[in-house]
């Protein structure tokens, strides 16, 4: 037997396909909403009032604190363990038959989890805001609210892209262990190839591949996200200060 | 003070204006716990006046312009902004915080501020930079923000750098857009707190020259500086603080010419050019 038979992979692209389809939806969708989420939670966490910034404190500890598969396996496997919800679930109710979906848990909690980072980089990008810049906003009189909108937000928006990229490469190969709740994923589809042909180096080096691509690619697209809104950062390149 | 004690350069510019009250502060007191930075000071400021306001690093200049507009929260006074009395209300902190949020609002979109370290907000362009406050504060349209804006960029001499970012701009460029963001807000008084201190020396220049015109102008001006030229010169009233209260005042003519007090002769032999 050859230590590497392309045959392997051409054989089964149709079901790596379909493994890369769920890893980038997964990824994709739990990064938006972690995303979306952070933005007024990061607010929270800012918050003087310990009433609101405690809360979310304590959420982002404990979802950085704790492996993500464990997360993963938490809500699988913890949801049906309660009564009430296996009562919503004989009952048909929309919302919690949900959480017998693996793939809706695989979402709960990798939203929740890239969340909570997102929570922090976003916060501690917000704290770093120039005391000078909130210091003009108050004095042109701006309120509180309107210069979080205006000057604190897509000013650490911007300043947390490079942090943030990393958070994204983070979750795409995070987003591998969503076979352990029966997805097939990217990486699920190579161990079936696997244990179909007993074939490690192909399905493994394969997918391996496709996720270093992956990766380039966002790691080119952030490259763009800088050069478009981290250009005030960025040295004076001639020609700034044009008289177009 | 009074128009009778207006400096004769500034007169022909300004005296077809009537002499409107803008600002006063009344027995004006700031600590910081036990440490009391203003130990009650007062000044009135008539639409016209360039008021210039000197005195050593630590003197209570810079804490006594931010508590005008309520960066700081004075301890204790008055304030009275166009003739009507600021409400005040005692914050947890124990100072005195602006009882209405919508007068506040109003005192700072009345009093512009340009500050030492021009504060420009960095993701923006300088053009976004002077428009933003219109927009997002005084409501305009953005049309119009923005003829206004490049008005005023033009006016300070910046208008070229209009899509440039802040950072890529020298001091002076960046302190005469912070100069331009300030009077797109139209407003009725300027405060400069060191405006030309974080500036290298051949970057000073630029802004005075700049705000020597708009005093030309007959703009009400308070400035809180170390340029004595200016004091002199350009503004009508100097007031001289020392350890937080005011150690000598008037038309800076004869105050900087022949100070009374020993204090400001002491600043002065320091600081004259």
């Amino acid at each position: 037997m050859d230590l590497f038979d392309p045959q392997v992979i051409t054989g089964n692209l149709p079901q790596f396909w379909r493994g890369l389809w769920m890893t980038l939806q997964l990824t994709t969708i739990a990064l938006l909403f972690g995303f979306v989420a952070a933005i007024p939670l990061a607010v929270m966490r800012l918050s003087r009032n310990p009433l609101v910034a405690t809360p979310v404190a304590a959420y982002t500890y404990f979802f950085r604190g704790t492996p993500m598969l464990v997360q993963l396996l938490l809500v699988y496997y913890g949801a049906s363990q309660w009564e009430w919800m296996r009562a919503a679930w004989e009952a048909g109710h929309p919302l919690w038959t949900l959480f017998r979906e693996p793939y809706f848990c695989a979402l709960f909690a990798f939203g929740l989890n890239t969340c909570a980072y997102t929570v922090e980089i976003l916060a501690g990008s917000m704290r770093n805001t120039p005391h000078g810049e909130l210091e003009a906003a108050k004095a042109m009189g701006m309120t509180r609210l309107k210069a979080l909108q205006r000057i604190v937000i897509p000013s650490a928006l911007r300043r947390m892209i490079p942090t943030y990229s990393n958070e994204v490469i983070l979750m795409l190969q995070g987003s591998a262990i969503a076979s352990a709740v029966t997805l097939v994923d990217l990486t699920g589809a190579a161990r079936n190839v696997y244990s179909r042909h007993f074939a490690p180096f192909e399905a493994f080096v394969f997918v391996g591949l496709i996720y270093l691509m992956l990766t380039f690619v966002l790691v080119g697209l952030f490259k763009l996200a800088e050069q478009r809104w981290l250009a005030h950062l960025a040295p004076r390149k001639a020609g700034a200060g044009r008289s177009s | 003070m009074a128009g009778a004690s207006r400096a004769p350069t500034q007169e022909n510019n300004m005296n077809h204006k009537a002499s409107v009250e803008q600002v006063r502060v009344e027995d004006l007191h700031k600590s910081y716990g036990d440490h009391e930075v203003l130990k009650g000071v007062s000044l009135t400021a008539n639409s016209g006046d360039v008021i210039s306001i000197i005195g050593s690093s630590g003197s209570g200049k810079s804490t006594w312009l931010r508590c005008i507009n309520f960066l700081e929260c004075p301890t204790a006074g008055r304030i009275l902004v166009a003739g009507k009395e600021v409400a005040l209300v005692r914050n947890r902190q124990g100072d005195l915080a602006v009882k209405d949020p919508r007068q506040l609002q109003q005192i700072r979109t009345r009093l512009s501020m340009v500050f030492q370290h021009f504060n420009l907000w960095s993701h923006m362009t300088v053009l976004e930079n002077v428009v933003e406050a219109p927009v997002h504060v005084l409501g305009r349209s953005k049309a119009e923000a923005r003829e206004r804006a490049e008005r005023y960029l033009e006016r300070v001499g910046v208008w070229k750098f209009r899509d440039a970012y802040p950072a890529h701009l020298s001091g002076g460029q960046q302190q005469r857009v912070a100069i331009a963001r300030a009077l797109a807000m139209e407003p009725a008084v300027l405060l400069f707190d060191e405006p030309t201190s974080a500036l290298d020396p051949e970057l000073v220049g630029e802004v005075l020259k700049v705000m020597r015109s708009l005093a030309e102008e007959g703009r009400t001006m308070m400035v809180v500086t170390h340029e004595m030229g200016f004091a002199r010169e350009v503004s009508n009233h100097v007031i001289f603080v020392h350890q937080g209260r005011v150690e000598e005042e008037g038309d800076p003519k004869l105050v900087l010419r022949q100070p009374q007090s020993e204090r400001l002769q002491q600043f002065l032999s320091g600081n004259l050019k």
